[in-house]
C-alpha cells in the first residue's frame, strides 16, 4: 500500500505539515519517535499537569492547540515510531524504514509514500569543553525536558552556562520551578553586541525584543550573571564538582552540583543526509543543513524537509514552514493547483516573515565563539569514542582530508550517537587545521540505519517475493 | 540530585527495581527520569576508558544514558518509559556481550 504523505516528527513543523496535508484530503501518516506528540519544544504538552503548563509559559502552552488541530483531522498519528531510513525510489515515491515499539520488542516495516516531509527538528549544538562528559553535566535542553515531562528540578548548586535565548528561558523556568541557580555564565564575547546592533532595527520591532528584555530582567533579578566568559572547564573525578572559567584572562572557579550547558541548536540532518539530500554549510549558524527551496523541497524528488531540520528559525517559523511544505506537497500530488497553493501560502509567508524578523540579531549575537566550537588539546571532540581535539588536528595535519577519513583513522563519529555530537566539531577542527572553509571539508556520509536497530527488528521486515528471489537458490 | 516538584495531578506510582533495589517511579517517567529521581548520576561506564557517564541530551540523540532494561542492554533510558516491575541495571564495568535469549 502506498500512502500519500509520510511526515516524520511531531514537533511544530511536523504537526502543522500533517494537519494541513490531511485537511487537503491527502492520506497522511505522522511518525514520531516519542510516546506523545509535541517534539522537544512542546515536549509532554498533552500529559503535563495544568500547573506545570501554566508555569512553563504561554509559548509552551501553544503546543496544545497544534496537537488538537492534528487530532481533528484524518491523519494517522503513529507514536513510538523510529524512522531509520528514507530513500527515493525510481518512480519518485519515498520508502521509509520504520520501527514501531510494541509489547516485548519492536516491529519493523517499510512504508511507501508518494511524498515525505522530514520534520526531524534540531538538537543542541555540541559544547566541547574539558569535562563535558562528567555526570552532572547536562544540556540545558535536557534539564528542561526533565522539568516538562517529570517535574524534576536540579537540587544543590546549579550553574547554567553558554549562550542563546534558551539559556535565559530555561534559567527562568527552572527558578520558577524552585531551582536555585547560583550563576548564569554567559559566553557571548565582548564586542559581539555591537556587531549584532547592526541588525537591531528589525529586532526592536520584533516580538522577541520585549519578551527577551522582560526575561533578561527577571533572570538578572534572581541570579548572578557572569558575562564575557572566554573559557569553561568542568572539573571533577566521578562527577562534576566545579566550573572553572576565565574572564579577561583571569581564572575563576565556582563549586557546582549541576552544570547545564547550551549554545544554540543545529539541524538534525541524519535522515535527510542518508536519503541523499544535498547539504550545505551555513556559516552564520556554523552547521550543515539540507539544501531546500522556498517550499522545503530537497534535491531528492518527493522528499521535503520542514522546520528547524531545514535550518534553524524557531518553533513559530517551523509551524509556518510545515504548513507551506504541505501546500507544496498537495500541489505536487495534484491535489491543488499553483494558484490555490500560492493563495493559501500568502498568509503563511507573512507569519514566517514575522517569526523571522529580528532573528538575525540573535544569530549574530549568539553565534558561539570559536573557542567553544573548536576545542583544543585533550578536550573530547567525540564523546562516544573518546577522541580528543588534538588527535583530530594531528590527523588533519598528517593528511586526513575530512570527516569520513577521520572515521577510519580515529573512529570519531563511529560510536552509538553516530556522530551527532561531534559532527560540527570534527568538520571545523579539520577545516581550521587545513586552513580551508568547513564547506570544503564537508561532513560524514550519513548511513542507514540512522537510529539503532536490533537484528530482531531488522529480521521482522516483511519479505517480498523479489527479495526472496534474490537470495533463494533452487 | 533531582527533586520532583509535587503536583496534584502526578501520575500513579510505578514500582521498578534499579540494580535490584526497589524504587517508586511515576507513570509517564522515562527510565532516565526515574534514575535521576533516585539520585543516580552515572548510568554507565564507557567501553573505551571506563569513564562514568550520565544523561546529557534526554531526547534520544547522545546515547550517553544507555542502561540494561529487563535484561536487554544498551537501551536509551531517556527513550524508554517505566512499566510496573521493570528491572533496570546500570551498565558499570567492562562491556559484555548481550545474553543469549533463553
Amino acid at each position: 500500500m502506498t500512502i500519500d504523505v509520510a511526515v516524520v516528527g511531531a514537533g511544530p513543523a511536523g504537526l502543522a505539515a500533517a494537519t494541513r496535508c490531511a485537511r487537503l484530503g491527502l492520506a497522511t501518516s505522522l511518525f514520531d519517535d516519542q510516546a506523545v506528540p509535541g517534539g522537544q519544544i512542546y515536549r509532554g504538552i498533552t500529559e503535563a499537569p495544568a500547573l506545570r503548563v501554566a508555569q512553563l509559559g504561554a509559548e509552551y502552552a501553544r503546543g496544545a492547540a497544534q496537537v488538537d488541530a492534528l487530532r481533528a483531522t484524518t491523519a494517522a498519528y503513529v507514536p513510538d515510531a523510529s524512522v531509520w531510513s528514507a530513500r527515493g525510489l525510481p518512480d519518485a515515491t519515498i520508502e521509509l524504514g520504520v520501527s514501531t515499539r510494541v509489547a516485548g520488542g519492536a516491529k519493523t516495516h517499510m512504508v511507501r509514500a508518494r511524498a515525505a516531509i522530514l520534520a526531524t527538528g534540531a538538537q543542541e549544538r555540541p559544547f566541547p569543553i574539558p569535562g563535558w562528559t562528567l555526570p552532572g553535566v547536562m544540556s540545558v535542553g535536557g534539564a528542561q525536558i526533565l522539568l516538562k515531562t517529570a517535574g524534576l528540578v536540579p537540587q544543590g548548586r546549579v550553574v547554567i552556562a553558554g549562550s542563546g535565548p534558551l539559556l535565559w528561558l530555561a534559567a527562568g523556568q527552572l527558578m520558577d520551578a524552585g531551582a536555585t541557580i547560583d550563576a548564569l555564565v554567559e559566553t557571548v564575547p565582548r564586542g559581539r553586541l555591537r556587531e549584532a546592533l547592526a541588525h537591531a532595527p528589525a529586532f526592536l520591532t520584533s516580538p522577541y525584543f520585549r519578551k527577551g528584555l522582560d526575561l533578561a530582567r527577571r533572570v538578572r533579578r534572581r541570579t548572578r550573571v557572569i558575562e564575557f566568559v572566554e573559557s569553561l572547564a568542568a572539573i571533577g573525578a566521578s562527577r562534576v564538582e566545579a566550573l572553572r572559567y576565565t574572564v579577561d584572562s583571569k581564572a575563576h572557579e565556582i563549586a557546582v552540583d549541576h552544570l547545564l550547558l547550551h549554545q544554540g541548536v543545529v539541524p538534525g540532518v541524519e535522515l535527510a543526509g542518508a536519503a541523499g539530500c544535498a547539504l550545505h554549510w551555513n556559516d552564520l549558524h556554523a552547521c550543515f543543513e539540507p539544501a531546500v527551496d522556498e517550499w522545503g523541497g530537497t534535491t531528492v524528488a518527493s522528499l521535503f524537509v520542514a522546520g528547524d531540520g531545514a535550518g534553524i528559525a524557531g518553533a513559530q517559523a517551523a509551524a509556518a514552514r510545515g504548513a507551506l511544505t504541505a501546500l507544496a506537497v498537495a500541489n505536487a500530488l495534484g491535489r491543488i493547483d499553483h494558484r490555490d497553493r500560492d493563495r493559501e501560502a500568502a498568509p503563511l509567508r507573512r507569519t514566517l516573515a514575522d517569526a523571522q524578523r529580528g532573528r538575525r540579531f540573535f544569530d549574530v549575537l549568539y553565534r558561539p565563539a570559536d573557542a567553544f566550537r573548536i576545542p583544543q588539546g585533550d578536550t573530547l571532540a567525540c564523546r562516544c569514542e573518546e577522541v580528543t581535539a588534538r588527535e583530530v588536528v594531528d590527523a588533519a595535519r598528517a593528511g586526513c582530508a575530512g570527516p569520513n577519513q577521520a572515521k577510519a583513522w580515529l573512529r570519531c563519529g563511529m560510536g552509538p550517537c553516530q556522530g551527532r555530537y561531534c559532527a560540527p566539531t570534527v568538520t571545523e577542527l579539520i577545516a581550521q587545521a587545513r586552513g580551508v572553509p568547513p564547506a570544503e571539508v564537508g561532513t560524514w556520509r550519513h548511513r542507514i540505519p540512522v537510529k539503532p536497530l536490533t537484528l530482531a527488528e531488522l529480521a521482522s521486515i516483511p519479505s517480498t517475493a523479489e527479495a526472496d528471489a534474490a537470495v533463494i537458490r533452487e | 540530585m533531582f527533586a520532583r516538584r509535587p503536583d496534584p495531578e502526578d501520575g500513579a506510582v510505578v514500582s521498578i527495581t534499579i540494580d535490584g533495589a526497589p524504587f517508586a517511579a511515576r507513570a509517564g517517567d522515562t527510565v532516565a527520569a526515574a534514575l535521576l529521581a533516585a539520585g543516580i548520576a552515572a548510568f554507565r561506564t564507557t567501553p573505551v576508558s571506563a569513564a562514568p557517564r550520565g544523561p546529557y541530551c534526554l531526547m534520544g540523540t547522545c546515547f550517553e544514558c544507555t542502561v540494561e532494561v529487563d535484561g536487554q542492554p544498551n537501551r536509551r533510558a531517556c527513550m524508554t518509559r517505566v512499566a510496573p516491575g521493570m528491572r533496570i541495571a546500570t551498565q558499570m564495568g567492562a562491556p559484555r556481550v548481550a545474553p543469549r535469549p533463553s
